[in-house]
């Protein structure tokens, strides 16, 4: 076993790759069987600080439905019989080997040297019906930005309130920024005309007749480079004002989020298609006016609630996310992507617009305000550079799966839209986002994983020669944030097993981590379109299918049952993934769950699971930090709890250390072990948070803390106030629920 | 006939002279037929002696009130041949006298009876003579045989067909030696002893006068005469009047003419018979003729006959009318001036008509409005509809209810009746005025109006005296005054609300062209000083109006000039087809507070275009983001639009360019005046109910569709201003004048004025720069000083002789500093049973303009020859109407005018002449669509002055006179060449230079030495240090101040390319476009009338 997790960690750290299955059943029969369909994870731009990118390009499989990059010769020559050294590798010998063949380079980067290299652009869309100091806070943020983003990169500035506003960059003196009404639907032609995007065609000609440099000059006035307008836009973000126009009592400002992501949608489509660029939303509440709108502006009627969405009650929501869908798609066709974050107290109509970042790989952000460290450092974030000194950013991506013959890909799972590209090696069976061998990327980082599904289509008449293995390449086309083009491409290859015979083989290279991510992530995926409770039957399913599969038990006993150590974990996980936000909508607004949902469909492994079950860790003078049980056993009155919910991160502390913090123990000399105890947990929080992101809520609360709900929602409740005292023992803490407990 | 004699003194006066001579003659008749002529002559002689001798006696005696009256009437026989001679000789030119000369003969045969005292008789002679007046007399005669008998064919080809002969006869006039000899010659002798000072001096006139009337001299004698003689006294005083034209001939008696009026109808035939044998002598004089010119024109028939028999060389010669003979607007006018120039107009008493638009009078309010407010076509109204059927003059009021006074005149009091509201009759709710009864010892009132009884609330109880007036009456300007103003309440207010300060905004095309030709620029220079003259109201410190600025070609660009920005900031609007305001706060600012960021901003503007290359503008989305801004400031206002091109930039009120000559005089020739679509109309609609003025400058290159640009100033009460083919260097000037008086101008807005009218009449028709949603309310967004509003009136019920009529305006409207008020104008009228009452107290000029803008208005819907020929037809109606019922009875060959109305066939002959009616080949469908909107809310003074053009002699008095130069008939025969003129009709200004100028005075004035040096179509004069220049400097600028626009100066040299251009504004000549000459139209008239009667 342990072999097989060297392995498994192995992979993942070279390739971004974990399979659900690390040896595959032969057969579409078998596999059918195992419950937990083939799917792997794949962190497309894991990063590789040891793999030193090529500087040539790949060479394809001249077969011209195969395409594949050609690599790990040994099982491409097998895979591929067909396949021929092109000319350039003639001088191939055994000491000077490409990269390529070279086992250990399973994943390869290739840059691309042709083809124009444009800038990364940044397009700032800025909600002004902002408080005064969010505003101001914002406002800094942006001008903080700035200092962080690459000299060259093309910055653009839209803000919106009851109008739109394109601000131009280029010119001096006069500010001038072109106006749109909120209200009005625009197509990306109309736009283009109103900014002046398509006149330079005729004046140009006449006036010069040849400057082809003319055409980004005319089409980037409001695209300018940063270290060319940064002071101008400094000041300019200084200026901004709130929205002037008066908001009556009893209303919500006027904002026209819809419009003004259409606008910035169509003035990226009009300029730079097909080229790396984030469109940032920064908004302060919910779309109120125009297409998009998300609730009226009648503060008496509230913002949909689950509550309604289910009676059919939300008016305005299918007609607005159709709208953002429509945007959304539109940007994904560009490459461009779309961030949003959202920063109020109140709802600011991520449901509806969740796709706009779930399609295109921008991130999503949700915060109280903009005026809080989580939104600051958040932001600051996304600017962060890794060992190379380059943005961990990269866009427009587009991802390729190739498979051998026995496999099909079923779908995708992630950040990212189908291409709809056919092939012989896409399965009619869809899971997640089928029907296409490729997905569009357009905006990913290093952590953005994808859960790609697969299908054994091989028959189970048709036995795969012993020893034979199964491959799946992964080509990835991006836009690296220094704006080369690079290609990475791995190849991965398994080995075949008979689960007849091998069943046991297979059951040890279950992945079970990887299998409860994946599965959440169909589950998640499902409980976007199907009704809450059918998704967790549905689970329920699966997971007592796997048991039985391969739980060894005797009937009617039910204490007889057991897991073998790869699968150990799975129940469990399951447990807490039942309880998740991911799919529980009780106690969470819509647009927290969509919040949720989306930071759940693009981390990695790591990240998934401990969102799915989030890690508690226990602080006492009895030792070492230990990783404690999520239960409400754990939270004792000596112990200071550490809880990492991804999203969350709670430190607790229980009843006694509460009193003695508050009878001032740690100031004292003798008692500096309490204070050290006292501080432990906020050292190994900072590390997670600064690690994270999004930047988790940080919370510090005690026994009795209002704000200590958010432990007692995760945990296992298995004291509870309906077995407490059955129990017979007086346990220091109880938990209110109604849910179905791990234990007992 | 005698009644009107009686009543009216001053007429009495005028009648005496007029008898005397008649008297004699007529009593004589038989006799005189030999005798008479030498009488006259002597008279005439005498009269020049007499004149600067006697003057004194008779003047002042006899009537000192009336003295004036009765000069004129006895000048206008001496005087008249003196002055007509002289008068003309000096004033006009040598042609012109030339041209008296001919048309002596001419008139002689039919003016002759006409005019007896001819002066010229020399003259007349030798023309008499001339082969070429013969045909003219021949058609002369024609008419008046058609009179006679039925000759209409005839006479129509004569009236009108003519004009050819007439050029050549008048070109033919010039050379008359002996005219042309006779005025020089004269001049120097005859004017300086008498002539020249006679005409300039009253007194001279005088002594003319007196002359005249010694013989006659005792009042006694004369009322007799009047009686008797009247007629022909009549007559002849009234003729006298009218040629008298010479300037000179102060003596006012505006009035006799009235009487003159009546008279001549009775008398006038026999009169003339006797006369004319009297005269023939005498007409030679030609006076015979100036005399006849008002009551009888056509008078020829009675004339013709006796003179045919008497004289023999003469009848053959008469053919057409004297051009001196026929009533004369300058004659006219100056007399005006004369009688009535001289103490105020006092308002107190019911029905007066006030002195005419060209005289300077100072006005006492003392219960009616000033005339200045409000001006009637008639101040004696028929009582019944009837009457008014028949007699076809049009009721109406020309109201200007915001009009600037002169600055001795008070401004109307504002009036505070605290919180509830000005005091109205609680059913018509007409407010408080000074014909309101308070009886029952004050406690109540009876509406003047609708006679309905109101309680007085007590807070304004006051009690009566014994007269039953309270006693208060004189503390309170809404009960002692005709104009006054209450502050208005918030019921009167939209929404309920009061109004916020109004703001201004500058919409300016940023287009190719306005870059080119320096607007831009100009106009943001000018913009930056001119910002601190925004209207303020009273002693206000700084104006409360906010200011705006907009930018455009083929979109918008809004600036937020908010005072804490350290750049003004640009917002681009590309939205045109669905028009937003892009900002609120910041758009409008205070101009103090935000001056930094205004300057920058107009410094910036014609910076930021310098390099534009986009020539498509966008007009209705321009003028709907204006509304919009003000609609979101929730504010009245007016937008200034400085435009250049016709708007073909995809967007809404996109127009196309359909200007098609080929329609003029076909029945499509009415699309050419209406807009292209209907957007124009909504967005006026638009800005009406949002209190948004829309103030026009166009500058364009080419067609823009005046017609439909100008829909939405004018139905918001906004100007329209045109320079096209701008230039900075040409056109600098005129347009900043325009510009800085449009901007500093005093505006009313989001206005409402309503006329009430006591029960009898209604008003029916409005006429102006407004909108109308309903049938009595006329709204106007704006309405600045200049802006007037014509209403006529309809009876509906009988009026009552004794009650008169009674008009009230009330126009609400916001200040220029938000504040609410109501201006109240009333105004009453008498009512007559007679029709000869209306006809006396009518006033051409203000039914001029009424015809006009009723004429302007039909062009929209009509061809525009039926709209001419309606006119026609109306004014044919009038004067037929008075021949037949008022005046006495006389050959149908005579033409016999009112004397009130005695300039209608010569100004609506200018109507008819204008380019909306009959449009020359140069004139642009644009200057006819503009010319026509402009008309529309035009005033009588600038109607009077548009139409029949002012024509000054600058060399004709001394230099160190200060008062006006004599003007002169708008006739080319009248120019000298060795003169120099100005013409101006309140939009162009030419300076006319004879050929045979004198040397010095060219270089005093152009500073160069000769004639042919000087530049034609100079618009500048040179600054020069010498008297001439320096005057004539001023008068140009004198003449400016007067004129709402300014006028731009063009230097015409006479025979040069320029002068066709010059030419089209001398009206009494026949016009390129076929337009009749004054003599022409006359004669046709005459036909008209005479088809009527018969």
């Amino acid at each position: 076993m342990a072999t097989y997790l060297e392995f498994i960690q192995q992979n993942e750290e070279r390739d971004g790759v974990r399979f659900s299955w690390n040896v595959w059943p032969s057969s579409r029969l078998e596999a059918t069987r195992m419950v937990v369909p083939l799917a792997c994870l794949l962190t497309p731009l894991k990063e590789r600080p040891d793999l030193p990118p090529v500087q040539y390009e790949p060479v394809l499989c001249s077969r011209p439905t195969c395409k594949a990059c050609n690599i790990d010769m040994p099982a491409l020559i097998k895979l591929f019989p067909s396949f021929q050294f092109p000319p350039a590798y003639g001088g191939i010998s055994e000491v000077n080997q490409p990269a390529e063949l070279m086992p250990q380079f399973s994943t390869i980067e290739y840059m691309i040297q042709r083809g124009a290299q444009s800038p990364l652009i940044f397009l700032y869309v800025v909600d002004t019906c902002l408080e005064e100091d969010d505003l101001q806070a914002l406002k800094e943020s942006l001008q903080m930005s700035l200092s962080l983003l690459p000299p060259d990169a093309l910055v653009g500035l839209i803000t919106f309130g009851r109008m739109v506003q394109v601000h131009e960059l280029s010119c001096e003196g006069i500010s001038k920024s072109y106006v749109f009404r909120g209200t009005k639907d625009l197509t990306a032609k109309q736009i283009q005309d109103m900014l002046g995007l398509t006149k330079p065609a005729m004046p140009m000609q006449q006036a010069r007749p040849v400057q082809p440099q003319e055409h980004p000059f005319a089409s980037t006035r409001f695209l300018q480079p940063v270290h060319k307008i940064d002071m101008n836009l400094t000041d300019l973000l200084g200026e901004l004002q709130r929205d002037p126009w008066p908001v009556t009592q009893g209303k919500r400002p006027l904002r026209s989020t819809g419009v003004a992501l259409s606008i910035a949608v169509g003035l990226l489509e009009g300029t730079f298609p097909n080229t790396g660029a984030r469109i940032m939303l920064f908004t302060g509440g919910p779309p109120t006016q125009g297409p998009g709108m998300v609730v009226g502006d009648e503060l008496k009627i509230p913002i949909r609630s689950w509550h309604d969405i289910e009676k059919d009650n939300a008016r305005f929501m299918k007609k607005a996310t159709k709208h953002y869908e429509m945007l959304a798609n539109r940007t994904a066709a560009n490459g461009h992507c779309i961030d949003i974050y959202a920063c109020a107290l109140d709802q600011t109509g991520l449901l509806e617009m969740k796709c706009c970042a779930n399609l295109t790989g921008g991130y999503m952000v949700m915060g109280d305000s903009f005026n809080t460290s989580l939104f600051k450092q958040t932001f600051q974030r996304i600017f962060t550079k890794d060992f190379n000194g380059d943005f961990r950013m990269a866009f427009g991506a587009t991802l390729d799966v190739k498979t051998s013959r026995e496999l099909k890909i079923a779908g995708a799972i992630g950040p990212c839209v189908s291409l709809n590209v056919k092939g012989p090696c896409v399965s009619e069976n869809e899971l997640g986002v089928g029907g296409t061998s490729q997905w569009k990327i357009c905006g990913l980082d290093p952590t953005s994983t994808l859960g790609i599904y697969f299908e054994v289509v091989n028959q189970h008449n048709a036995p795969i020669p012993q020893g034979g293995r199964g491959a799946i390449q992964f080509v990835t086309h991006y836009q690296h944030s220094s704006t080369q083009r690079r290609i990475r491409v791995t190849t991965i290859a398994r080995n075949w097993a008979d689960v007849q015979s091998q069943l046991r083989h297979i059951e040890a290279a279950f992945d079970q981590e990887a299998a409860a991510v994946l599965m959440a992530r169909l589950g998640v995926f499902r409980a976007e379109s199907e009704e809450g409770p059918d998704v967790l039957r549905w689970l329920d399913r699966q997971l007592i299918r796997l048991c039985q599969k391969f739980g060894q038990y005797n009937k009617e006993d039910p204490t007889s049952f057991r897991l073998s150590d790869s699968f150990s974990l799975y129940p469990q996980f399951m447990f807490h993934l039942r309880r998740s936000p991911f799919l529980q909508v009780f106690n969470n607004s819509p647009d927290e769950s969509s919040y949720y949902r989306h930071h759940f469909a693009r981390q990695d492994l790591t990240q998934s699971l401990i969102m799915i079950q989030p890690i508690l860790y226990s602080y006492s003078f009895h030792g070492p930090p230990e990783p404690v049980l999520l239960d409400s056993s754990s939270i004792l009155a000596d112990r200071i709890l550490l809880m990492d919910t991804f999203f969350q991160i709670v430190i607790y502390l229980g009843e006694t250390i509460a009193q003695w913090r508050k009878a001032g123990y740690q100031d004292m000399p003798e008692y500096e072990n309490f204070k050290h105890l006292l501080q432990a947990p906020l050292d190994d929080a900072q590390e997670i948070l600064q690690a994270r992101f999004p930047m988790p809520r940080y919370i510090n609360t005690e026994h009795g803390g209002s704000q200590a709900r958010f432990l007692l929602s995760k945990v296992n409740p298995s004291q509870t106030h309906n077995n407490l005292y059955a129990w017979g023992q007086v346990r220091n803490f109880q938990v209110f629920g109604e849910d179905a407990k791990l234990t007992e | 006939m005698n009644v009107n004699q009686s009543v009216p003194p001053v007429p009495s006066f005028g009648q005496p002279q007029p008898v005397y001579p008649g008297y004699h003659q007529s009593s004589y008749g038989g006799q005189s037929g030999s005798t008479a002529p030498t009488i006259p002559y002597g008279a005439y002689n005498g009269p020049v002696p007499g004149y600067q001798q006697t003057p004194p006696q008779g003047m002042s005696r006899a009537p000192p009130s009336s003295g004036a009256p009765p000069s004129s009437t006895a000048q206008a026989p001496c005087g008249q041949a003196a002055y007509g001679q002289f008068g003309q000789g000096d004033v006009q030119n040598g042609p012109s006298s030339t041209v008296q000369m001919q048309r002596l003969p001419g008139s002689q045969p039919f003016g002759s009876p006409l005019a007896p005292v001819g002066n010229q008789p020399a003259v007349l002679q030798p023309y008499g003579p001339p082969p070429t007046s013969a045909q003219v007399t021949a058609q002369l005669s024609g008419m008046q045989i058609s009179g006679a008998v039925a000759p209409a064919p005839p006479s129509s080809g004569l009236g009108y067909g003519p004009p050819t002969s007439l050029a050549s006869a008048s070109g033919s006039f010039p050379n008359s030696g002996l005219y042309g000899s006779y005025p020089q010659g004269q001049a120097p002798p005859l004017s300086q002893a008498q002539g020249h000072p006679g005409i300039q001096t009253p007194q001279r006139s005088a002594p003319s006068q007196a002359s005249g009337f010694t013989p006659p001299a005792s009042g006694g004698p004369r009322l007799p005469s009047m009686t008797g003689p009247l007629l022909p006294g009549q007559s002849f005083g009234g003729p006298s009047v009218s040629q008298p034209n010479h300037v000179s001939s102060p003596p006012p008696q505006a009035l006799p003419p009235g009487t003159q009026m009546t008279g001549p109808l009775g008398p006038l035939p026999p009169m003339h018979s006797p006369q004319q044998p009297g005269y023939q002598p005498q007409q030679n004089g030609s006076f015979g003729p100036t005399r006849g010119p008002q009551p009888n024109y056509g008078s020829p028939y009675p004339a013709a006959p006796t003179f045919g028999s008497q004289s023999g060389p003469q009848p053959l010669p008469p053919k057409r009318l004297d051009p001196d003979a026929i009533p004369s607007p300058i004659q006219v006018i100056e007399d005006d001036r004369n009688n009535r120039g001289t103490e105020p107009f006092v308002t107190g008493v019911r029905g007066q008509v006030p002195p005419l638009v060209t005289t300077n009078f100072l006005v006492k309010d003392q219960g009616n409005a000033s005339p200045r407010y409000i001006r009637c076509t008639s101040y004696n109204i028929p009582c019944t509809s009837d009457m008014a059927k028949q007699a076809q003059v049009p009721l109406a009021a020309v109201i200007k209810p915001l009009a600037r006074l002169p600055p001795e005149e008070a401004s109307p009091y504002v009036v505070d009746h605290g919180e509830s509201g000005p005091l109205r009759c609680n059913r018509c709710k007409a407010y408080m005025c000074p014909f309101m009864q308070f009886i029952e010892g004050g406690r109540r009132f009876q509406c003047c109006f609708c006679s309905c009884i109101n309680d007085v609330p007590p807070q304004y109880f006051q009690h009566l005296d014994h007269t039953g007036k309270r006693v208060d009456a004189y503390d309170r300007p809404e009960l002692s005054l005709g104009s006054y103003e209450f502050l208005a309440t918030v019921d009167y207010c939209k929404n309920s609300k009061f109004p916020s300060p109004p703001a201004f905004i500058f919409m300016i095309d940023v287009s190719y062209n306005a870059i080119r030709t320096g607007l831009v620029r100009l106009l943001c220079e000018e913009l930056k000083s001119l910002l601190d003259f925004l209207p303020r109201e009273g002693g206000a410190e700084e104006s409360a109006i906010r200011v705006g600025f907009v930018t455009y070609n083929k979109v918008l660009h809004f600036y937020n000039v908010k005072s804490s920005l350290a750049q003004p900031q640009m917002m681009v609007v590309s939205d045109v087809a669905d028009m937003f305001v892009p900002l609120l706060d910041g758009f409008l600012v205070n101009v103090n507070e935000s001056r930094a960021v205004i300057t920058s901003l107009l410094d910036q503007i014609p910076e930021m275009f310098a390099d534009t290359r986009e020539t498509e503008t966008v007009f209705v989305p321009v003028i709907q983001a204006g509304m919009e801004a003000l609609k979101a400031a929730e504010c009245a206002g007016k937008l200034f639009l400085f435009h250049t091109s016709l708007p073909i930039a995809e967007a809404p009120g996109k127009l196309k360019n359909r200007d098609d000559r080929k329609l003029i005089n076909t029945d499509k020739e009415k699309t050419l005046f209406q807009p292209q679509t209907g957007a124009y109309q909504t967005l006026a609609k638009e800005c009406v109910a949002q209190g948004c003025c829309v103030d026009l400058f166009l500058f364009p290159n080419q067609y823009v569709d005046v017609a439909t640009l100008s829909v939405v100033p004018q139905l918001t009460g906004g100007s329209v201003y045109k320079y096209a083919c701008f230039q900075v260097e040409n056109d600098q000037e005129r347009f900043l004048s325009d510009l800085r008086r449009d901007v500093q101008k005093v505006v009313g807005f989001d206005a409402v004025m309503r006329v009430r009218t006591s029960t009898g009449i209604r008003a029916v028709d409005f006429f102006g720069a407004f909108y109308m949603s309903n049938t009595t309310d006329v709204e106007l967004a704006g309405l600045d000083g200049d802006k007037t509003v014509t209403v006529e009136f309809k009876h509906d019920d009988r009026l009552n002789e004794e009650s008169g009529a009674l008009l009230q305006c009330a126009l609400l409207y916001t200040s220029c500093a938000g504040q609410r008020r109501l201006r109240i104008h009333n105004l009453a009228l008498n009512c007559c049973t007679q029709l000869a009452d209306l006809y006396r107290n009518c006033e051409t000029d203000t039914l001029i303009n009424y015809m006009a803008k009723f004429a302007y208005r039909g062009v929209l819907n009509s061809p525009v020859k039926a709209v001419r020929d309606t006119l026609i037809t109306q004014c044919a109606q009038i004067l037929a109407c008075y021949r037949k019922n008022c005046a006495s009875p006389s050959s149908a060959g005579q033409l016999i005018l009112p004397e009130c109305m005695k300039l209608l066939p010569v100004y609506l002959n200018c109507v008819l002449k204008s380019d909306v009616l009959q449009p020359g080949a140069e004139i642009t469908t644009d200057d006819r669509a503009y010319v026509r909107q402009l008309v529309t809310s035009m005033d009588v003074a600038e109607t009077n002055v548009f139409f029949y053009p002012r024509l000054l002699s600058l060399t004709k008095s001394p230099i160190e006179s200060t008062t006006e130069p004599p003007a002169v008939r708008a006739s080319e025969e009248r120019l000298s060449n060795g003169d120099m003129y100005l013409l101006e009709n309140g939009l162009n200004l030419f300076l006319w230079v004879g050929a045979s100028v004198q040397q010095g005075v060219v270089q005093s004035l152009f500073s160069v030495s000769s004639f042919s040096q000087i530049t034609s179509g100079l618009s500048v004069l040179p600054v020069l240090d010498n008297p001439l220049s320096k005057k004539v400097r001023g008068l140009i600028d004198s003449l400016r101040a007067q004129r709402s626009r300014y006028m731009k100066l063009i230097v015409v040299k006479q025979e040069d390319k320029l002068e066709m251009l010059f030419k089209h504004f001398l009206v009494e000549d026949k016009s390129l476009s076929g337009g009749a000459s004054y003599v022409d139209f006359l004669c046709h008239m005459h036909k008209e009338i005479r088809q009527l009667l018969s």
